[in-house]
């Protein structure tokens, strides 16, 4: 395997954001072409190491006992300071392929999505530019090895995301929601920090693969609270409970960017976190963890109901996605050796693919009607676009899980393991994919069923086919991603127990040697796999789809406006208000700041103010004494001078 | 009757200095000033000499001349000075000389 890949991989996105911003600014066309170019470039070099680290998996060399088949590093020293040793490095190992495979493929897509779909803005060139600096930190973040690298390029994903959200920066709205995503964020990157050092303190070293070593161990060295540290910077990366605020703001950046970092890739990257180091966090910081993730579900998916922006509601359905892989993620039971994180990076990789779709198909909807976001204007708009109708139905269909989509196997996975571990979180889970189907058909039958709600449909038409075909290919994605035994790939690195018998996907039979006469079968094991292992997740799961599309169809098959408000007023008030949590936080922090600011006051008034007193009023005396000195009576000075001379000799002649 | 040796000397230049110097001290003319300074240069002056003449060597009585030579010029720079000063206040006393500004 080629060991320059990786890093060719992650500099041409930086390569692209270069140049562009040094020479783009007459050239529109050719900083997208250069933007597009590095990213679907960087995505065909992901394909090649994929494919060239199949070969170690199986075969002679395939050490079954280790636990990563194949991870390689490439590591140049970056920092040492006494025992701090920190690489610049990029590391290949099962986990980081998913991650750069969906990273680099779905954002191909969108970065196409978006030549269309931005043309004629006046920011085009820094369009790009920025995206392609995304894509760079979020490759970054993805390649770490290393604890400071991850937090170094985990902040420029936030800068990025900062420059994306406030695109449109002479909207105050858009430059607000900016600020607040980079606030909050930086509010979980204090905590990330704290436990990073902590971290450091305890083991000495930041590098992923020796801590593990460390941790297995002794996994109790940095305790509860070490663990929760590290994972306040997920909670604000991946917008959980209290930090989730920030997301559904967001989507005041242009809809590729909602598509790109706020549901496929940055937005992940706190569950990537959080898998990666999964060995740091003890029971109960796993509890935690898991807990949170559940109930962001819960909360999102109960707020999405009753929002009308067609972007928001996916933001929160985003953030109730999110949870569901936060959850998962924290569901682990070390005691048996049983872990879910699989599930978790499973439901990322699907749900980078149909949240993406859905969310650039809500853009071509706002494209197609002049930026109108309101779905109670829109209706019937599947006459009129067809293609975006088909591929948004698809991707609602992924989402709420109906087999044999992508959705369905990921969130069954998810659902199987809350079974097996925590009957209140399974329920929880239940409850959220009913609300998820819920409000996903209220969106579809509202914006693309019914009746036209305003003029505004019938002006609309189809998207041109630089947003077509992107659309149509992250719904073939969406459609069988599902089937491709993600989370058997990622598996391995997940289990401690070194006699665990292993099992690759289906697919790597047919790279390596034997073909499809024995990769079929395995695949359609595969696709039966859920209602062989959980037939009692699966049915509940399949329960709360059909509930919530059924509640769904009563009440929007042909309503003009929300019929819920009338008959359930206080409860859709408190969720269109989105259970008052802006405000709530606007109160605290005003208090807070204003006890913090008083009690500074009385500090600088009583306490610095003496010592700042004390030292200009004695600087002030001393001079006044040494003011009677200078005379300028030339005789004194001869006196003083010869008086000191004097002195001077006595002391030095006396002995 | 013993000799007349160094340490005499070296004496007679040491009370010749604490003159000069009681005088630059308590004096209020600064002419009078001016000529105790010249009179602690002197006493400078024979302490090298002395110490030259016991020590067999020229170094000290090579310094009296450029002690000499820059005490010419020096009365020379200082004399103009005060005739500059005298013009201006119409003073020599030091009591009236206790600013920078002119």
């Amino acid at each position: 395997m080629n060991e320059n890949l990786p890093w060719i991989i992650l500099f041409l996105p930086l390569l692209a954001a270069v140049l562009i911003g040094l020479f783009g600014q007459k050239e529109p066309r050719t900083s997208a072409a250069l933007s597009v170019a590095a990213v679907v470039a960087a995505f065909f070099c992901s394909v090649v190491l994929w494919t060239g680290t199949l070969g170690d998996m199986v075969g002679d060399n395939a050490d079954q006992a280790a636990r990563h088949f194949v991870s390689f590093e490439s590591a140049f020293t970056w920092l040492q300071v006494g025992r701090l040793y920190v690489p610049f490095a990029v590391t290949v190992d099962p986990l980081s392929m998913v991650m750069l495979l969906v990273v680099t493929g779905v954002g191909s897509l969108i970065h196409i999505y978006s030549v269309a779909y931005m043309r004629g803005d006046r920011g085009y060139v820094r369009f790009f530019g920025c995206m392609s600096f995304f894509t760079f930190s979020m490759l970054g973040v993805v390649l770490s090895n290393n604890f400071l690298q991850m937090f170094i390029f985990w902040e420029l994903v936030g800068v990025s995301s900062y420059l994306l959200i406030g695109y449109w920066y002479e909207r105050p709205s858009a430059a607000d929601a900016a600020k607040k995503a980079f606030l909050t964020n930086r509010l979980g990157d204090f905590g990330f920090l704290a436990g990073i050092i902590m971290v450091w303190a305890a083991a000495g070293t930041l590098n992923f693969g020796l801590l593990e070593n460390d941790f297995i161990i002794n996994p109790t060295k940095v305790g509860t609270l070490g663990g929760l540290l590290i994972f306040c910077g997920a909670v604000g990366k991946s917008a959980q409970f209290p930090l989730h605020v920030w997301l559904p703001d967001a989507m005041e950046g242009p809809t590729p960017v909602s598509a790109l970092i706020h549901a496929a890739t940055m937005v992940a990257a706190g569950v990537y976190m959080i898998c990666r180091v999964f060995f740091i966090f003890d029971p109960v910081a796993q509890t935690v963890i898991a807990a949170v993730g559940g109930f962001t579900a819960l909360l999102a998916a109960l707020i999405a109901v009753q929002q009308n922006d067609i972007k928001r509601i996916l933001a929160y359905s985003t953030l109730s996605q999110l949870g569901y892989m936060v959850m998962a993620a924290g569901l682990s039971d070390r005691a048996i050796d049983h872990m879910h994180q699989p599930a978790a990076i499973f439901h990322l990789a699907t749900h980078a693919c149909f949240k993406a779709l859905l969310f650039l198909g809500a853009g071509s909807v706002i494209h197609a009607l002049s930026q109108e976001q309101d779905i109670w204007k829109m209706g019937r708009l599947r006459d009129k676009m067809p293609v975006t109708a088909l591929t948004f139905l698809l991707g609602t269909l992924a989402l709420c899980g109906l087999p044999p989509l992508s959705g369905f196997y990921s969130k069954e996975a998810i659902l199987a393991a809350a079974y097996t571990e925590s009957p209140v979180l399974f329920g929880i889970g239940v409850v959220v994919a009913f609300f998820t189907t819920f409000y996903m058909f209220r969106l579809v039958l509202v914006v693309f069923g019914g009746r036209a709600k305003s003029n505004l449909p019938s002006h609309a038409h189809e998207s041109p086919r630089l947003m077509t075909y992107p659309l149509a290919a992250l719904a073939i994605a969406s459609v069988i991603a599902g089937g491709l035994g993600i989370q058997h790939f990622v598996d391995r690195q997940f289990i401690m127990d070194p006699t665990h018998i292993w099992i690759p996907p289906w697919w790597l039979d047919l790279f390596v040697h034997n073909g499809w006469a024995s990769a079929l079968p395995q695949m359609q094991e595969e696709l039966i796999e859920p209602f062989k292992a959980a037939p009692v997740p699966v049915l509940w799961g399949l329960g709360a789809i059909l509930c919530g599309f059924l509640a769904a169809w009563g009440l929007y098959r042909n309503a003009a406006s929300d019929p819920l408000p009338e008959s359930l007023p206080a409860i859709c008030r408190v969720l269109r208000n989105k259970f008052y949590f802006d405000e709530l936080y606007a109160w605290l922090i005003a208090h807070t700041q204003d006890a913090m600011a008083r009690f500074a006051g009385l500090f600088d008034d009583h306490f610095l103010a003496g010592g700042v007193r004390f030292v200009s009023g004695s600087t002030e005396l001393l001079g006044r004494g040494l003011r009677l000195v200078q005379s300028g009576n030339l005789q004194t000075y001869a006196f003083l001078t010869a008086a000191g001379i004097a002195l001077a000799l006595y002391f030095m002649l006396r002995s | 009757m013993s000799a007349i040796d160094l340490p005499h000397y070296l004496i007679v230049s040491a009370l010749l200095f604490c003159l000069g110097l009681l005088g630059v001290i308590v004096r209020r003319n600064v002419l009078i000033i001016y000529m105790s300074l010249e009179l602690m240069l002197n006493a400078g002056n024979l302490a090298l000499a002395a110490a030259s003449r016991f020590n067999n060597n020229l170094n000290g009585q090579i310094m009296v001349f450029f002690i000499i030579t820059v005490a010419a010029a020096e009365v020379a720079v200082g004399l103009a000075l005060i005739v500059a000063l005298y013009r201006r206040r119409q003073t020599t006393h030091v009591e009236d000389l206790a600013t920078l500004k002119l």
